[in-house]
């Protein structure tokens, strides 16, 4: 069987199928408009699900594609947000460039703990990282420098001469570096240094009988990982204009590690679902109060069954009962929800023999 | 200095000794088959070439430098590739991106060039589309065109076999392992087995190391066999002397 010439190309391309351009320009006009069409105090929710979405983002890379596991990844936001607010403060680095250094610096963190995980798999991985992530709030929490318990106050940022004082400024900030981090990573996702992370969690001695240095694509993988988590704790920062040790605790490590499984392993699309989800719920979690019947009923029943803090814990509650059901219907999550439902669509409406929706490009 | 020598190998597992005192060589261009019964020490040998393994004794030469204790990743990029008996790809990416992990050592791309690839002229782009193009005869000679873009592990196992052998080749080796290119295979993909070997050293500048269950096959193949048993090795010489080896054929009584 003799094929016409390939244009090979079009195997990483971006935009493989032609309407592509369309969606991408849709979607570009969805976030750009969608702060003025939302009441402000919503913006603010946006800004969190974005920066959750960079965590997501950096998970996948360390979880979905490499295979390794991290408990502690509040961790290098913490040591991402502090980076950044302290140079600003202490040496007076402008916003942009601290933004960058947070990542670099959360970046080197993250290879110094790849280094004694390349001796550890499984529950002895996850129980390195969650030391990882325990040891950085307490050494901020007892530290003068770090401002202890009390935390930071975040100084106001410029970019250039525009200074971002609101809310919906710093939207267009955020979404727009989690636009450009996505695409980054999804091209990290099709070439070299992505493949040999996805070989290693495939097949570990396979992966260096190709050649594939593993311990180094594991330290790799932890620091790009945490260099993403790094900039994402620099935009928390910006966000809420205050820090403390209190926002870096372990659960929300187990926030992140849970919302790329529930997104769906090894997916970007699927890391970004399940990072707004988890975004949403982890902030407005009593947000069931407001809605009209529904939320007096469930602060009802949870005051009297459940706890005397009611109605936050009755919150994860429903985060947990989501993230079981996701995965019991769908063990690839969210994503492979999506998948599905493309399907169905897809097949309902032609009968094509071009069904082929998979390959890199179109995730 | 030959091509590729193994002096003295021994690997022991506990009480166990899977292979005592093994030595062999192998010259350039050859086909050198393996033979022996099930558990002889055929798979651990390869294991030790390839630096899975750390032999208890011996040494390892390829090209007149001792490879033994070299990681496997150091090994690949001398020239040394594999497959495995018991096939072991990368089962949830296509068969385009299994062949594209063999060309790992022959590309260059980091994290900085691949993340920033916009478009067919960025570097990343660029490398990847002309080591897509490198692969594609291989892709076209181990029949593999209608699976390019199809993950491995939903292929069947005989088609999983092919890909293993052309992500190894990807690699472009100067010495290739095939452990057991033939198992669980009826007669005539056997045959075509057989075929597609010489086919392989005619057209490739490649030295193969044969593994094969399959005495009539391996040896039909080989320049050379050695013949272990046990761990031991029992014989060694050109094809025909082995097929009438008097401990050849007492190993394989009842085998074939
Ligand atoms: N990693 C290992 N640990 C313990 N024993 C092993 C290991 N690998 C191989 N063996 C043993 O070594 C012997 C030779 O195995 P192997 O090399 O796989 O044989 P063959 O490939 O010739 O069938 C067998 O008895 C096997 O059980
Ligand atoms: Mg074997």
């Amino acid at each position: 069987m003799i094929e016409p010439t390939r244009d090979h190309y079009q195997d990483i391309r971006l935009f493989t199928a032609r309407g592509s351009w369309i969606k991408l320009i849709l979607l570009l006009v969805v976030l750009v408009s969608l702060p003025l069409l939302l009441p402000g105090y919503r913006v603010f929710t946006l800004n969190y699900m974005a920066v959750f979405v960079i965590v997501g983002l950096g998970m996948n890379v360390l979880v979905g594609y490499t295979g390794q596991v991290s408990l502690g990844h509040a961790g290098f936001l913490a040591i991402g947000a502090y980076t950044m607010v302290l140079l600003m403060t202490r040496l007076a680095v402008p916003f942009p460039l601290a933004l960058v250094m947070a990542g670099f610096v959360s970046a080197f963190f993250g290879f110094l703990l790849g280094l004694p995980a390349l001796r550890l798999a499984g529950p002895y991985l996850a129980i390195a990282t969650l030391g990882f992530g325990l040891a950085v709030t307490q050494i901020i929490a007892h530290s003068a420098l770090f401002g202890g318990h009390m935390g930071l106050v975040v100084p106001d940022a410029t970019v250039g001469p525009f200074p971002l004082s609101g809310d919906v400024s710093k939207y267009y900030v955020i979404v727009g570096i989690t636009f450009v981090l996505a695409l980054g990573v999804r091209n990290l996702s099709v070439t070299r240094v992505g493949r040999a992370f996805r070989a290693i969690s495939d097949s570990e001695i396979a992966a260096a009988t190709m050649g594939v240095d593993v311990a180094y694509y594991k330290t790799l993988s932890f620091a790009v990982s945490a260099a993403l988590t790094g900039v994402a704790g620099g935009l928390l920062a910006l966000m809420t204009g205050f820090i403390s040790p209190g926002v870096f605790t372990f659960t929300l490590s187990l926030m992140f590690l849970a919302m790329v499984v529930f997104g769906g392993l090894g997916s970007i699309t699927g890391a970004v679902l399940g990072s707004i989800v988890m975004g949403y719920l982890n902030l407005e979690m009593d947000a069931f109060q407001e809605l009209p019947v529904l939320g007096p009923a469930l602060e009802g029943f949870s005051e009297r069954f459940m706890s005397t803090v009611g109605l936050p814990n009755f919150g994860w509650v429903v985060t947990g009962m989501l993230i079981v059901f996701t995965i019991l219907i769908e063990p690839r999550g969210l994503y492979g929800l999506w998948i599905r439902a493309l399907d169905t669509t897809k097949r309902s409406k032609s009968t094509d023999a071009d069904l082929s929706r998979s390959g890199p490009g179109a995730d | 200095m030959s091509f590729f020598a193994v002096d003295g190998l021994t690997m022991r597992f506990g009480g166990l000794t899977a292979l005592d005192d093994v030595s062999f060589e192998v010259d350039r261009g050859m086909i050198f088959s393996i033979i022996g019964p099930n558990g002889s020490g055929k798979s651990t040998a390869f294991n030790c070439i390839s630096g899975i393994y750390q032999p208890t004794a011996g040494k390892i030469y390829f090209e007149g430098e001792g490879i033994s204790g070299l990681a496997p990743h150091h090994i690949a990029r001398l020239g040394i590739a594999r497959t495995f008996q018991n096939i072991e790809l990368f089962s949830t990416e296509t068969t385009i991106d299994n062949l594209m992990l063999g060309r790992h050592q022959h590309m260059h791309s980091g994290v900085w060039s691949g993340v920033a690839m916009l478009g067919r002229a960025t570097s990343a782009a660029r490398e990847e589309t002309e080591n897509r193009e490198r692969v594609q005869w291989i892709i076209e000679l181990l029949d593999l065109v209608r699976v390019r873009d199809r993950p491995v592990g939903e292929l069947p196992y005989g088609t999983q076999k092919r890909v293993e052998l052309a992500r190894a080749l990807a690699m472009e080796p100067k010495l290739l392992l095939v452990d057991e290119p033939s198992a669980g295979m009826n007669a005539d993909e056997r045959a075509e087995v057989a075929v597609r070997m010489r086919e392989l050293r005619a057209e490739l500048d490649v030295t193969i190391l044969l593994i094969e269950h399959h005495v009539q096959l391996a040896i039909g193949l080989a320049d050379r066999v050695l013949a272990l048993n046990f761990g031991k090795p029992i014989a060694q010489g050109a094809p025909e002397e082995i097929r009438q080896h008097p401990e050849v054929i007492k190993a394989y009584l009842g085998d074939g």
